[in-house]
Order: C-alpha cells, then sequence, then structure tokens
C-alpha cells in the first residue's frame, strides 16, 4: 500500500496537443481520488499515465515513493478494471483471476487461496469454473474487480468500469466499490464521467477541465464552494444556475430584481451569480424577490423542479411538492448560498473559494 | 486462389493502422516478420526484378553474354499476331468465364435466400466445387465431352452438333470456359448469398408493405445493394481466369487445336519454360504484372469510393 | 415475414435441383466412368449406370505403380499431395500470423517498407515470374525437394492481412490488461492472441489445405522426380499418353479419389470454410 504523488504530470502528442497539461495531485495511502469530468477532458489519459499504458511527456509519477514514469505497468505494482472488463474470453473465471499471480511466479498454493479469498469477498465462487461469456454483465464486473484484489496492489486504477451497465446495477455496484475499497484500504484512483458517481464514491474528487485540473476537494467541498462556473455547472443535479448580475456596494441586482447581501460584496460589477436550485424557496410577504415566470413543472416525487425565467434569464427551482405553483412566483435566497464567478474566466470571487492546486489531503478514509 | 485479393476490400489507410497501445520492442517486430520477409524477397521480389531486368536483355544462343535491347522484346510482342491473339482470347476467357459464373452464383443465391429451412441443404450441395482442383474439373468435362467417349457430344450429335474440341478452336475454347466457371460457381454463390443475407430484413419487409412481390423485391432493392459485392466479384473472377486457370489447359487442350486455348499465363509458361524464349517470356510476365496491378488499383480505388458514399 | 407464394417456391426448389444435378453431373458421370472397364468407355457413350469393375479400378490406381507410364501408385502420391498441403498449411499460418502480430502491436522504424513489401507479393503470383523464380530455385538447388515444393508458396500476404483484420478487432484492454498482468510480447502472444485466434487458424486451414492440395504449376515446375509427384502431377500424366489410349477408368478413379478428401472437408466443416473465405473479407 502506498500513497501515490503526481507531479506536473503532462501528455502532449505529436502535434502539440496538450491532452493533460500539468497537473499535480498528491494522493494519500488508502484514499480513493475520482477524476471527473466530460469526455476529452484528460482523465483516462492521466489514469493510463499512471498504468504505465501511455508514456509520461513531462513530470513525475511516484507510487509509493518510486518514481514509476519508466517502469512496465506490471512493474508499478497496481492493478487496473477496465470499462469494458477486458477479461480474457478463452481462460474461465479463476485463470483470469490467476493470470497475473502466474505470471509473477507466485507459488500454486498462494494462488489458490488467494483467488479463494477474492472469489469470496465478490461472491463469484460458483463461477470460478465458468468462462466470462457465460456470466452476466454484473458478474463480470466483480470479475474484473477480482482480478484486481487477488494481486493485492499498491493501487487501484478503474477506468469508467460501471459505464456499462444498466441503472441499476451501476448503483449496487457502486455501493459494493466503496464498501471493498475501505474494508481493503487501498489507495485508489478512479476515472468516471458520472458526477453523482464521482460524488458518492470520492474521498477527494479531482475536476478536470481540458487537460487541467479546475478543482480538488471532498464532494461537499466542490458541491458547495464550487471554484469556477464550470465546476458549478458539472457538479450537481440539477445543474447550479448560473446568471448574469451585478453587484453594488452591498447589493446585487438580477435583471429587475435586486437583493440586499446584508454585508459588503467581495466585488464589485457585472458578476455570474451561482444560485442552487434547492437554495431558492418561495418569498415571504414582504421580501424582497426574484420575480419568476413559470414555464413548466417537472415532477420527481420528492420534489418537484420549477423551470421559469427570470427576466430574459433561465432559472431552476427545487420546491416540495405540496407548494401550490402558480404563473408566477416570488423567490427568495439566503444571501450566505450565493456563489459568485467573475464574468471573464469564471474563477470563484470571495471567501469559500479553494485554490485549485489544493495539495493537502483533506479526508482520510476510516 | 480467388481469395488471394479478397482482403483489399479495405483502404490501404488502414491497413497500416496498429494498436493504441504497442509493446517496446527493438528487435522482435523484425524477427517476428523475418521469415515472411524473408520468402518475399527471395521467391517474390528477385525474381520479379529479374523478370524485368532480362525482359530488356538479349542472351545470345550459349546464354554467355547478355546484352541490353531496350524495348525490343515488348515491341516484337506487340507486333507478334500470335501474342495479340492471346491477349484477345484471354479477354474472351475472362469475360465469359466471369459472367457465367457471376449470373449462375447469382441465381442460385437468390435461390436458396428465398429458402429458410432447406436453404442450408442447397448450400451444401452447391459449394463443393471451390475444393475440386482446377486440373480436376478440367479433365472431368474434358471426359464428358469426349469426343469418342463422352456424353455431350453423343446428345449434341443428335440436335445436329459435331463436337470435337481436338480440332475445332472454339469448342475447346467453350470447353474450357465451362470447365472454368463450373469450379467458380460456389465461391460466387457464397459471396452473394452472405450479401443477400447481409440486407437488413427490414428493408424487406418495409418494401413488402409497399406491395412489391418477391421477384420485384429481388431487382429493386436486393440487387442494387448487392453491387459492391458484384463489383469486388468481378475483380476476383477476372483474377482467377487469368492466373488459377492454367491447370484446366495445361491438363486439357495443352494450348490447342493451333493455339486457340494459349491464354497469356499459357503462353508465358510455353515460351519460357518450355520453349526457353527467356526475353520474350519476361516481357509478357512483366505485362501480365502490369495487369495484376491495374486490377488491384481498381479495387483500391473502388473501395475508396465507396467509403465516400 | 409471412408470404405464401407455393408456386415460386416450387420454382425455387425445381430450379436448384436441377442445378445441383448439373453441377454434379461430371462428377457423377467421373463415378460411374470409373467402375467400367476401358472396352466398354470406348465402345461409345459412357453408360449412365455404374459397371462391375470399381474394385479392380481402384485397387489397380491404388497399388500399381504401372498405371500409367511409370508414375508412382496413388497412395504415394496422395502422401506426397498431403505433405505439401501440411506443410503449405501450417507454413502459411506461421508465418503469416507471426508477421501480423509484429505489423499491428509493434511500431518500428521500416514497419512501412515491411508492410509494402509483404503487400507486393500479391501482385506477383507464380504465374507471372514462372521463368525467374524456377531459375532461383534451381540455382539454390531446391529442385525436386520438399523445400523447394513448399517454402516459395508459403509467404501469404492474404493470411497476413487476414490476421491482422483479426487483431484489429481483438480490443485494445486486452494487451493493456495482460501488461498490467505482466505479461511480455511473446506471452500475450501464447497466453492471450494465439488461443483467441483459434476460430480464424482453423478457418483458414481449410482454406490453405485446398490451396495445397490443388496445387499445379508450381510442383509442375520443381519436380521432375516421380518420387515427388503429388495427385495433381499424376492426373496430368496420365492423360497424357503419347501412343495408345487414355486409360479413362483409371483417370476417372484417380480423379475421384484426388477430389474426394478437400470435398470432405468443404462438406464436412462448411462452417468454418465458408468463414475463411467470406467472413474474414470484412
Amino acid at each position: 500500500m502506498a500513497g501515490i504523488k503526481i507531479a506536473g504530470v503532462s501528455k502532449i502528442y505529436a502535434g502539440g496537443v496538450k491532452a493533460v497539461n500539468s497537473v499535480s495531485i498528491d494522493i494519500a495511502d488508502g484514499e480513493f481520488i475520482v477524476l471527473v469530468g466530460p469526455s476529452g477532458c484528460g482523465k483516462s489519459t492521466l489514469l493510463r499515465m499512471i498504468a504505465g499504458l501511455e508514456g509520461i511527456s513531462d513530470g513525475e509519477v511516484s507510487i509509493g515513493g518510486r518514481v514509476v514514469n519508466r517502469m512496465e505497468p506490471a512493474e508499478r505494482d497496481i492493478a487496473m478494471v477496465f470499462q469494458n472488463y477486458a477479461l480474457y474470453p478463452h481462460m474461465t473465471v479463476y485463470q483470469n483471476l490467476a493470470y497475473g499471480l502466474r505470471n509473477r511466479g507466485t507459488p500454486k498454493a498462494e494462488i489458490d487461496a488467494r483467488v479463494a479469498e477474492a472469489a469470496r469477498m465478490l461472491e463469484i465462487t460458483q463461477y470460478l469454473e465458468r468462462k466470462p461469456r457465460a456470466l452476466s454483465g454484473g458478474q463480470r464486473q466483480r470479475v474484473a474487480m477480482g482480478r484486481a484484489i487477488v494481486r493485492k496492489p499498491a493501487a487501484f486504477l478503474f477506468d469508467e468500469p460501471l459505464s456499462n451497465l444498466d441503472a441499476k446495477l451501476r448503483v449496487s455496484m457502486r455501493g459494493e466499490i466503496k464498501r471493498l475499497q475501505r474494508r481493503l484500504g487501498t489507495t485508489s484512483i478512479y476515472v468516471t464521467h458520472d458526477q453523482l458517481e464521482a460524488m458518492t464514491l470520492a474521498d477527494r474528487l479531482v475536476v478536470l477541465n481540458g487537460g487541467r485540473i479546475e478543482q480538488i476537494g471532498s464532494p461537499l467541498e466542490v458541491y458547495h464552494a464550487p471554484a469556477s462556473t464550470f465546476v458549478a455547472s458539472f457538479i450537481g443535479s440539477p445543474a447550479m444556475n448560473l446568471v448574469s448580475g451585478e453587484l453594488h456596494g452591498n447589493r446585487l441586482a438580477i435583471g429587475p430584481a435586486v437583493i440586499e447581501l446584508g454585508a459588503q460584496a467581495p466585488a464589485s460589477g457585472p458578476v455570474t451569480v451561482g444560485i442552487r436550485a434547492e437554495d431558492l424557496r418561495l418569498a415571504r410577504d414582504g421580501e424582497a424577490a426574484l420575480p419568476l415566470n413559470v414555464d413548466y413543472v417537472e415532477e420527481l416525487g420528492a420534489q418537484r423542479l420549477v423551470h421559469g425565467q427570470v427576466g430574459d434569464q433561465m432559472l431552476t427551482v427545487a420546491l416540495s411538492p405540496a407548494i401550490a405553483i402558480g404563473e408566477q412566483l416570488s423567490l427568495a435566497i439566503d444571501p450566505a448560498r450565493l456563489h459568485f464567478f467573475a464574468v471573464d474566466g469564471g474563477r470563484r470571487i470571495g471567501e469559500g473559494s479553494v485554490p485549485a492546486h489544493a495539495s493537502a489531503p483533506v479526508a482520510q478514509p476510516v | 486462389m480467388p481469395v488471394l485479393l479478397s482482403f483489399v476490400r479495405q483502404t490501404p489507410g488502414r491497413l497500416m493502422e496498429t494498436k493504441k497501445t504497442t509493446f517496446d520492442s527493438r528487435l522482435l517486430p523484425y524477427l517476428l516478420l523475418a521469415p515472411q520477409l524473408f520468402i518475399t524477397l527471395v521467391f517474390f521480389i528477385w525474381p520479379a526484378a529479374q523478370a524485368v531486368k532480362s525482359s530488356f536483355e538479349r542472351e545470345d544462343p550459349f546464354g554467355l553474354s547478355t546484352a541490353f535491347v531496350g524495348l525490343l522484346h515488348y515491341q516484337r510482342l506487340f507486333e507478334d499476331p500470335n501474342y495479340i491473339d492471346a491477349l484477345l482470347r484471354t479477354a474472351v476467357f475472362a469475360v465469359s468465364v466471369t459472367a457465367l459464373s457471376m449470373v449462375l452464383g447469382l441465381a442460385f443465391a437468390a435461390a436458396v435466400d428465398r429458402l429458410v429451412r432447406t436453404g442450408r441443404v442447397y448450400t451444401t450441395l452447391l459449394v463443393w466445387p471451390y475444393a475440386v482442383a482446377p486440373v480436376v474439373a478440367g479433365v472431368l468435362w474434358w471426359f464428358l465431352f469426349n469426343s469418342t467417349t463422352g456424353l455431350m457430344p453423343f446428345f449434341l450429335e443428335k440436335v445436329g452438333i459435331h463436337w470435337d474440341h481436338d480440332l475445332n478452336g472454339t469448342q475447346a475454347m467453350i470447353l474450357i470456359i465451362i470447365a472454368a466457371a463450373w469450379k467458380q460457381v460456389s465461391y460466387n454463390f457464397l459471396f452473394f448469398l452472405a450479401g443477400l443475407q447481409s440486407v437488413p430484413q427490414s428493408l424487406m419487409e418495409a418494401a413488402a408493405i409497399d406491395g412489391s412481390g418477391p421477384v420485384k423485391r429481388f431487382f429493386t432493392i436486393s440487387l442494387p445493394l448487392l453491387s459492391p459485392t458484384t463489383f469486388f466479384l468481378f475483380i476476383i473472377n477476372v483474377n482467377y481466369t487469368m492466373f488459377d486457370t492454367f491447370p484446366i489447359v495445361d491438363a486439357t487442350t495443352v494450348g490447342g487445336p493451333a493455339q486457340a486455348t494459349t491464354t497469356l499465363v499459357y503462353k508465358v509458361y510455353q515460351d519460357g519454360y518450355l520453349g526457353l524464349n527467356l526475353g520474350s517470356s519476361s516481357a509478357q510476365s512483366v505485362l501480365l504484372m502490369m495487369i495484376v496491378m491495374v486490377l488491384t488499383f481498381v479495387q483500391f480505388r473502388y473501395v475508396e469510393r465507396r467509403v465516400q458514399y | 415475414m409471412v408470404e405464401n407464394r407455393p408456386f415460386l417456391t416450387f420454382l425455387t426448389h425445381a430450379f436448384l435441383i436441377l442445378g445441383f444435378a448439373v453441377v454434379a453431373l461430371p462428377v457423377y458421370v467421373a463415378i460411374i466412368a470409373s467402375t467400367h472397364d476401358i472396352a466398354t468407355l470406348m465402345s461409345g457413350p459412357v453408360p449412365l449406370l455404374p459397371g462391375s469393375h470399381l474394385i479392380e479400378n481402384y485397387s489397380m490406381i491404388l497399388t500399381s505403380a504401372s498405371a500409367a507410364n511409370g508414375l508412382p501408385n496413388y497412395s504415394h502420391m496422395a502422401l506426397n499431395s498431403l505433405i505439401m498441403a501440411v506443410a503449405i498449411t501450417v507454413g502459411k499460418i506461421s508465418i503469416s500470423i507471426l508477421s501480423a502480430f509484429a505489423i499491428v502491436y509493434f511500431r518500428f522504424p521500416f514497419r512501412q517498407l515491411a508492410f509494402w513489401i509483404i503487400f507486393v507479393t500479391l501482385m506477383l503470383p507464380v504465374e507471372v515470374r514462372i521463368m525467374p523464380t524456377y531459375k532461383i530455385v534451381a540455382d539454390l538447388g531446391m529442385l525436386n525437394s520438399w523445400a523447394g515444393l513448399t517454402i516459395p508458396l508459403i509467404a501469404s500476404a492474404t493470411a497476413t492481412f487476414l490476421f491482422r483484420q483479426f487483431f484489429m478487432t481483438v480490443p485494445d484492454e486486452m494487451l493493456e490488461a495482460a501488461r498490467v498482468d505482466g505479461a511480455g510480447p511473446m506471452k500475450f502472444f501464447r497466453d492471450i492472441l494465439l488461443p483467441l485466434s483459434r476460430t480464424n487458424i482453423g478457418a483458414l486451414c481449410v482454406i490453405l489445405f485446398i490451396y495445397g492440395w490443388v496445387q499445379y504449376l508450381w510442383p509442375l515446375l520443381v519436380t521432375t522426380d516421380p518420387g515427388y509427384y503429388t495427385l495433381m502431377m499424376g492426373m496430368k500424366r496420365m492423360v497424357t499418353v503419347q501412343d495408345g489410349v487414355i486409360q479413362w477408368q483409371l483417370v476417372m478413379a484417380g480423379s475421384v479419389l484426388a477430389m474426394l478428401p478437400p470435398i470432405l472437408i468443404v462438406i464436412f466443416m462448411q462452417r468454418l470454410f465458408i468463414r475463411g473465405l467470406t467472413e474474414t473479407e470484412k
């Protein structure tokens, strides 16, 4: 077991395209890190560089204190779980699990013991003699995990391991991965484009965009204090409302409405205002309010999402289904729950902003 | 072998791809390629280069010295009515065999494609001629048309046709066309059948709902969709007829009577191996190589066009 | 699709049965002719029903060296054909799968050149380079030898590219998983790629065995020693009788035996055969 240090790592392809741009992350021993971002953000490339499947153009990756830049994947003491499982179709489940150990010359008795242990842990013992073809998607996924576990590596690398499963199975496997990782305490790096998966699994999230790190932080930090409009719109569902407004002294103007901040604004002039849908509520009589013209309502059961317009800007509000809704709503918000971002570049303004290169691990796994 | 050109249905660009991730090893890939490259260089490239070289040279009668003669051999070939005849004859042969075997192959495929349960049985009944050696195919048909023992001349005589392929050049040509086409029908049949079976069922259903019957559907939907297969088979068949039918000719008509079945390949063999006329034979070889190159090139061009649309 | 057109279905069956009858005719006649004696055959058109000389004709061709013009007997030639077909099949598959592995799974200087050298073999069938190839084989002292009969035929662009095509469809993650599992190139090839290629190798075996079995021109060029004659050579020698009559009953018996092995392979391995011929195209 070991920590992983990623220092100024870049991937530059022939032609000068930078898929990963000077990324640094310090990962503590036993930590569960999720790399999240839209497709093409460089998250998979970064993971594959850590695995040794792609060359590192610049910077350094060390695992357990050893610089691994020039090492073969097999020498890096990592195990990887692939999106399409990559099980060897002509080998039985047992042989699939044992292959990596056999290649390392592990004694037969120990291979048997380790495979049996991993199979028990993943509840695939009764499938050991089957070929992958004869397994369901979820079972294949478990075998892929088992192949990583038997090796007892310093780190697990997951490359979108759940995206080939149907929605229901994905949720249960997600829980299982988290549980297993806790139990084994193995440092893990997990790549996904699904922000919900990222939020639920991570000790710390690394939000990537265009090959750069937008923000590193615990799921709640990233949710409550997104470092940029990109993170704000990427993390959370429904996405955070981003509207343009203007700050003057201790007041914020959004279209026709004016909100008293109750304190000096962190900036002055035009800003992008971030508002979580669930932070809005119906205004009480006489309270300063945002007038919302309702377009349509999405019923989600536990809550309802009301989509409408403030002035000419789109806004989504999450309300309790108990509240009656007319053509127009008056909305209020606790000023402390407003997020401000620079119009130019979209970086967060004011307190609560987290520096993009927070390098100290924030959360330790239990 | 007709299968020889088949892979070129891919574009050359795609043929050059590697995997995204590759192994790093300096020596190993060369070792892996060595046997293939060695054989290719020694038995393919070097002889081909020799053929090109000697097509520009003349050896003295004792084989002691050679002299550069430029395009003399080529010039003589094109002035030689025998060679021009062989060229035209080969064209007739190739087109006839291709047309005959493709039409029959398509007809069989269309028929089998209609049948759901018995289709496999008929497929088995129709594919095996592919496995018959050309030389055996030639001998079988030769025997069937043999003027003393054969069945066919006996029946043809009854309808007033006197058959003797040992004397009548046209009849000899018909004989080798039939033998060559017979062997090739199964190949075309299999490809047309695969093509027909890959026509989406939904398309057929839509056409049926639009009110077209099975025959109309075949001509208005299946056949147009088969055009890539048809073109591919055309090239393959021309290639087959030119190069793989040598045993049929050699075991039956031996190029006769009176050169009536001497194809270009047979002439290279006669002039070179039997007649020891190295220069002329080499020039003929070079011309044949150019024909194969054109066939390959046409196929590639066509594939690229198809990718665009 | 529900479509009931009994007359069209009847026509379809009638057409296919007629077609099969025409396609099978020469083989039927050959089988019939191989059961008669030469006198019956020479006295007019071949009878349509079997005669009584089946055992005599076949035992003659199988055992007698003097069936025609000092040829070795059928069994000897059949063995030669088998050796040649198997050697060509094994040789072609071995060197092609290795070349394809190198071309797909490695990047190295002169890869393009190697690729084109292999490609060029497509444009150079034996038929267009008869003399110079004969000459090089003669210079290397390989006339009348198994090496001369087989080695020049085992270079194969087709097989190489068929394997290449298949390797390209193997998911990249297979290689990556194997690398993470500590497998080097040859271990990956042996443990993963080779077992995955089983069906393709099988399909190619069928096609290449037939290819090797029916070889004609090449053995004609490089073997003069009857000890190396294959069945195809035997056919040629049996029908080129300088004086006297062709022993048609023996020629037909020989034809039947010569075509039997590949036909049986095609019929009993039909799925592999069709796959080898058509599916590897895509």
